[in-house]
């Protein structure tokens, strides 16, 4: 049996493997999709359907039903690899389990915050949100979602141990997600302004490079500290 | 939980670790694979240490724990495919006459799931027929396994030693009679 030292095989195994995992159970993908989509549409019959008023809060109840559909998924990230040992093969695979990492959370993302961006002309149609800003709540959450997933796995290496990891995950990982938050949020009321919101979103992408580099290491020390 | 321990094993040799339950055996084993750091003392592989060469000790070692490392969604065919990939082998055998010499005709392709425990014990074992890793460190490696399966992983055994690897495992079997050169360490029980 030959053998070759191929990051992008580990990765496009890893990646590959969590998609097909993820499709195969659809209730992971489409369950944070119905939640985003209820906890919008709650919104207009919670605070009357003044279109001026929802339109002003568009921006905040978008990005906050993110926030908190990003966190349905997250529970489970690595909590079967652990359980079932796979995270084990990964470590002694003589890859760094960085790069696995890496993947995990691009799968992560391409199932649960990707939906989310194209569904936004459907969620804007409900909010009444200005045209002029659905450029910029798409590509916020285009950005931003991913930054999530970075964080939010943090939070889900840490936990993977505890039984009951759940809440404590969303504690450690809620206030994390303030800094998207503003800047996202920011973006869009900018734009819907008519103003140029291009400094939020560089931002933002600064927030997610820095993440990609820094992140799977600090994700793959915890989850090597919550197998030891 | 011990002290005191040292030991080497050779290649060509195998080797078990003994022991009451709770004795520390899947502990020491995790150890030994890089998983657990131990407070004090270190292992050495092929003279250097495995933590600070862990990716090198890693292309040559199988581990293969009470948790499997087997994904119960996955068939047995995708399960060991993953495997493969994880591991940097490249070339795709044939999987199937592999998986029927293991007992698991027709089964290759429906979820582990809905195998039954020594079945999805022998999807997790595949992987002794495709490594060419040099030691192996199996924890309980019998369990679940009808007689047959376990004549069979002996037989895996004996081909591996003699081609120069090493086997350290846990097992309540009794291996003498089939390695006459079986080596034991015994752990006692301490509080």
């Amino acid at each position: 049996m030959t053998r070759q030292h191929s990051y992008w095989l580990l990765f496009s195994a890893v990646f590959s493997k969590d998609v097909k995992l993820a499709f195969r159970q659809r209730a992971e993908i489409v369950n944070p999709i119905i939640f985003f989509l209820i906890v919008i549409s709650l919104f207009p019959l919670a605070i009357g359907p003044e279109p001026g008023l929802l339109a002003r809060m568009a921006p905040g109840i978008i990005w906050v039903a993110a926030l908190l559909s990003t966190m349905l998924g997250l529970d489970k990230l690595f909590r079967d690899d652990f359980n079932d040992g796979s995270l084990e093969q990964l470590i002694a695979s003589s890859y760094p389990l960085s790069l696995s990492v890496l993947a995990k959370v691009a799968a992560h993302w391409v199932v649960t915050g990707l939906p989310l961006v194209f569904m936004t002309p459907l969620f804007a149609l409900l909010l009444n949100l200005e045209s002029a800003a659905l450029m910029a709540t798409v590509l916020t959450l285009l950005l931003g979602t991913a930054l999530l997933s970075f964080i939010g796995a943090i939070g889900a290496a840490l936990t993977v141990g505890l039984q009951k990891g759940g809440i404590l995950m969303s504690l450690l990982v809620l206030p994390l997600y303030i800094p998207v938050l503003i800047f996202a949020t920011s973006a869009i009321d900018t734009s819907s302004m008519s103003l140029d919101y291009s400094g939020q979103l560089a931002i933002l992408g600064a927030m997610l490079l820095v993440a990609i580099i820094s992140a799977p290491i600090a994700i793959s020390s915890a989850l090597k500290v919550s197998i030891s | 939980m011990f002290a005191d321990l040292n030991f080497s094993l050779k290649s060509g040799q195998i080797m078990q670790l003994a022991g009451p339950n709770g004795a520390g055996k899947t502990s020491l084993l995790r150890i030994i694979a890089g998983f657990s750091v131990p407070d004090e003392g270190e292992i050495l592989f092929q003279g250097q240490s495995i933590t600070k060469y862990y990716e090198e000790y890693a292309q040559e070692l199988l581990f293969i724990g009470h948790k499997t490392g087997v994904n119960v969604q996955l068939s047995a065919i995708e399960n060991a495919r993953f495997w493969l990939s994880i591991n940097g082998y490249t070339n795709n055998p044939d999987l199937y006459p592999l998986l029927a010499k293991l007992g698991l005709v027709g089964l290759e392709d429906i979820p582990v799931r809905m195998l039954s425990a020594g079945q999805q014990r022998r999807v997790a074992l595949v992987r002794l027929w495709l490594s060419n890793a040099k030691l192996w460190i199996l924890d309980e490696p019998f369990t679940a396994l009808d007689k047959s399966g376990v004549a069979f992983l002996q037989q895996r055994f004996t081909e591996h030693l003699n081609s120069n690897g090493a086997i350290l495992l846990t097992t309540h079997q009794d291996l003498t009679t089939h390695f006459s050169n079986l080596q034991t360490v015994t752990l006692e029980y301490r509080h």
